[in-house]
């Protein structure tokens, strides 16, 4: 039998005060995004905040400032440049203007294809989105993880009592917000994209803290004489070696996504290997203590 | 006990099988396959998302307000004459919203009202003043909606792509999504152009007319309108026609003073082709009126020989020709400098007509077709390494029962593929994302299970006894962590966008089958370990 871990017999809840603090700095960070992109500060993707971007490959290596000047010319002023981790792949953008939705597009292409007429290009993509759209995608983004947050808390104090609910649903806002903060701080791009991410590191990490909770339920019915944080550390040891097993073989997938699944899928597969190491974390550093904390003793009066 | 294996064996074998047969069409040897194969088998298998296979998502908003706007214009000039008709003398005028006439009579009021049951008062004065009612206009802007999308529709059909969807969306937006087009900007083009033809009068006997530059050039044609504010008659204003130096690639523009009202509009057009003239073998399209628009063009030629009609189309003139005699039997031209495809798109909006009211663009999401190619490959490659790597690492750490746990994962993909393939499941990029993600999280019920396994081994239970009662008491964890993901997949497929729709269509798929492939697959292969003899130790 190969073991990552011996039977271990670790004291994860009286680490609880180190790991209140982490996760409140990681958790502060977060906020400060969540208000950053609230009042617009945030590097909000153009699905969100409206604007026009192009994707092009050009056939041989191009230096970002060509590009800059070739769209100077071309009678751009207000935009991005970046260099994307494929070989020749610029992506350009616009965010929002007074001008319309189609005449960007045609004004980026033009002004490259005049200036730049040496190395010739493909467009990959264009995305284009008015500013209603991004609004109306902004108020999907947001439902979609209030809602995702109700059906959390409904299913969780559906099959638990409620504090595991609330401790459960805690560790997976830090988690959230962890993983938030960090791309903030990162400069990376707020979009759908990363939305999908954190909801899936949601419903990953919530399944992490469940199988925590499932053992620590068992055991409080066993062991009635032990104490609460007893129990809870040695449910938690039990569990932790399938933790880190299923830890490591989803980011395996994620990491693989993040080497050779193309540009769009990159931020995506950083937010999930975030997510996912945050997710282990906060299900054996946080959600127990929570409950612990918050319930104590009435914990094992039977329900 | 024998029996149930032989079931659950079954069962896994019936449902591999089918997975192969719906997946087939998406592999290469589908075209191998004989024809009752292709004829009676499922032949569509997985559809690639626009993000994929390239293409066009367009969302447009028709602008109602103008449809509006133009019927309160139209129906302006309608009372005119109405009251002209009935000798009562008024002067009549409109301001896109309010229709204001004087004197405010009774009498005129009266026929207003008994023709115009649509039209409410607004307000009292020394004019009378009209406005379409709240409810008529919601009626307008519904319609127009409709006519736009069938519109698009016929451009769409005539432009010829294969499976287009084109629906609307709310209120007043039209979704256009073309998969496959080659030429993005030319289709865009085509469907957002109002296409309202109008064949306009040109005032060269007006004395500002001799004003006009000859030519400007393109962007200084604001300039020119706010210099001539105001000092042009009343029923007339500017239009520009666009002229290109073919060598040079220039562009000038031409204002020409022409009369607001136009003599025919397009919706009396009956056909529009595609003609090449024989002198320059340049293209040009030939126009066919219907019945009333060839009697009314030949009114018009008639009555106006000498003077120039100038052919716009939404407010661009292409030509505008002298008229050389009355021009009997409704056929015209429109001649400009226009490339092949040009005068093609420009007949095929002609023939499809206009739209009502011009559309806004709201979102154009073009994705080419190197890129979608360059993701599926980016994707088979991660998902290949991602998985050696689980697969592996399952070996190493679990043995033998790890290869019985990749064999589940092998059964979870085969499957995965499988039922989006019966589904007809739209995969997107996201959704390869999701389905690599589900091939990491399929071991976890696998994992939950050994590890309860390993417990019951570590406290000295049997080998068979400890599968069984590892399996009962992790089942409801493993339960348990499947809704958590289905929750999150249900939340993104109701409010995700298409690409995110599809990632949450592959992961909730990978999760529900994992449950089948933990649950029935990896117990039967412990039972059938397990049903030969009793083992005394287990590899795990």
């Amino acid at each position: 039998m190969i073991e990552l871990i011996k039977k271990t017999n670790i004291n994860f809840l009286g680490k609880r005060n180190i790991a209140f603090v982490v996760a409140g700095i990681l958790v502060t960070i977060g906020i400060i995004a969540i208000v950053q992109i609230a009042t617009g500060r945030a590097n909000l993707g153009i699905d969100f905040a409206g604007g026009t971007a192009i994707q092009m490959k050009f056939e041989k290596h191009i230096a970002l400032q060509d590009i800059r000047g070739a769209l100077e010319r071309g009678g751009l002023k207000d935009f991005d440049l970046q260099d994307l981790p494929t070989e020749n792949k610029v992506l350009i953008r616009v965010k929002k203007t007074e001008q319309e939705l189609g005449q960007i597009s045609d004004t980026i292409t033009n002004s490259i294809s005049q200036n730049i007429a040496d190395n010739p290009h493909i467009v990959d993509s264009i995305t284009a989105i008015g500013p209603k759209v991004g609004g109306r995608l902004r108020a999907d983004a947001a439902k979609a993880v209030v809602m995702a947050v109700i059906g959390i808390l409904i299913y969780v104090a559906f099959r638990f009592r409620f504090i595991f609910g609330v401790a459960a649903t805690i560790a997976t806002f830090h988690d959230v917000l962890a993983v938030l903060g960090i791309f903030f701080l990162m400069g990376k791009e707020i979009n759908l994209i990363l939305v999908t991410a954190l909801l899936t590191v949601a419903g990953y990490s919530l399944t992490d803290t469940v199988v925590v909770f499932d053992r620590i339920r068992e055991n409080l019915k066993l062991r009635q004489r032990d104490s609460v944080e007893a129990v809870m550390n040695s449910s938690i040891n039990e569990v932790l070696s399938r933790t880190l097993v299923t830890s490591l073989t989803t980011l395996f997938a994620c990491i693989s996504l993040f080497f050779f699944g193309g540009e769009v899928l990159h931020d995506f597969s950083l937010a999930m290997i975030l997510g996912i190491l945050a997710g282990t974390l906060s299900s054996i550093f946080i959600a127990s203590p929570v409950v612990l904390l918050w319930g104590g003793k009435r914990l094992f009066a039977k329900k | 006990m024998k029996k149930k294996i032989l079931w659950k064996l079954m069962l896994i074998g019936v449902t591999f099988i089918l997975a192969v047969i719906f997946f087939l069409p998406n592999t290469p040897l589908f075209l191998h396959m004989p024809d009752w194969w292709k004829k009676n088998m499922p032949a569509k298998g997985i559809v690639l998302g626009l993000d994929l296979q390239g293409g066009l998502h367009l969302v447009f908003e028709v602008e109602g307000n103008k449809a509006v706007e133009i019927t309160t214009e139209r129906t302006s000039s309608q009372i005119k004459e109405l009251l002209a008709k009935k000798n009562l003398s008024a002067d009549v005028s409109s301001d896109r919203l309010n229709i204001s006439i004087a004197p405010s009579s009774p009498d005129i009021r009266k026929v207003v009202e008994d023709n115009y049951p649509n039209l409410v008062p607004v307000g009292s004065g020394d004019r009378l003043t009209f406005r379409i009612s709240d409810k008529e206009a919601q009626r307008i802007r519904d319609i127009a909606a409709d006519q736009a999308l069938e519109t698009i529709r016929n451009r769409i059909d005539q432009f010829g792509v294969a499976e287009p969807t084109i629906h609307r969306q709310g209120v007043n937006e039209i979704v256009v999504q073309l998969p496959g087009v080659k030429d993005p900007k030319r289709a865009i083009e085509l469907i957002g152009k109002t296409a309202q033809l109008e064949f306009r009068l040109v005032e060269d006997e007006a004395k500002v007319a001799a004003e006009l530059p000859q030519f400007i050039a393109q962007g200084e044609e604001e300039d020119i309108l706010r210099q001539f504010a105001g000092k042009i008659p009343d029923d007339t204003e500017i239009l520009f026609e666009k002229i290109v130096n073919k060598e040079t690639g220039t562009v000038r523009k031409v204002p020409l003073l022409v009369k607001k009202q136009a003599s025919l509009t397009g919706d009396l057009l009956s056909d529009a082709k595609v003609n090449i003239d024989s002198q320059f073998n340049n293209p040009y399209v030939s126009l066919s009126f219907n019945a009333a628009g060839a009697k009314l063009f030949e009114e018009v030629t008639a009555a106006n020989v000498k003077r120039r009609l100038a052919i716009s189309l939404d407010n661009t003139i292409y030509s505008a020709p002298v008229i050389q005699e009355k021009i009997a039997g409704g056929n015209a031209q429109i001649t400009g400098q226009f490339s092949m495809e040009e005068a093609r798109d420009l007949s095929i909006v002609l023939r499809a007509g206009a739209l009502p009211a011009p559309m806004k663009m709201l979102q154009n999401v073009t994705v080419g077709p190197s890129l979608g190619r360059d993701s599926i490959e980016a994707g088979k490659i991660a998902g290949i390494i991602g998985t050696i790597a689980v697969v592996l690492f399952m070996i190493f750490y679990y043995r033998l029962s790890g290869l019985i746990a990749d064999f589940a994962l092998f059964l979870n993909i085969v499957l995965l593929l499988g039922a989006m393939a019966s589904l007809n499941a739209t995969l997107t990029l996201p959704g390869i994302a999701g389905i690599i993600l589900a091939i990491g999280m399929a071991v976890d019920s696998n994992v939950l299970m050994f590890e309860r396994i390993r417990e019951e081994l570590r406290v000295g239970k049997t080998p068979r006894a400890a599968v069984d009662s590892g399996y009962r008491k992790a089942f409801w964890t493993i339960f348990d962590s499947h809704v958590t993901t289905l929750i999150t997949a249900a939340v993104l497929f109701q409010f995700g966008t298409g690409p995110i729709k599809g990632f949450a269509v592959t992961l909730s798929l990978g999760v529900t089958i994992n449950l089948f492939t933990a649950l029935i697959g990896t117990k039967s292969m412990f039972d059938i370990i397990n049903s030969r003899r009793e083992l005394k130790t287990l590899s795990i």
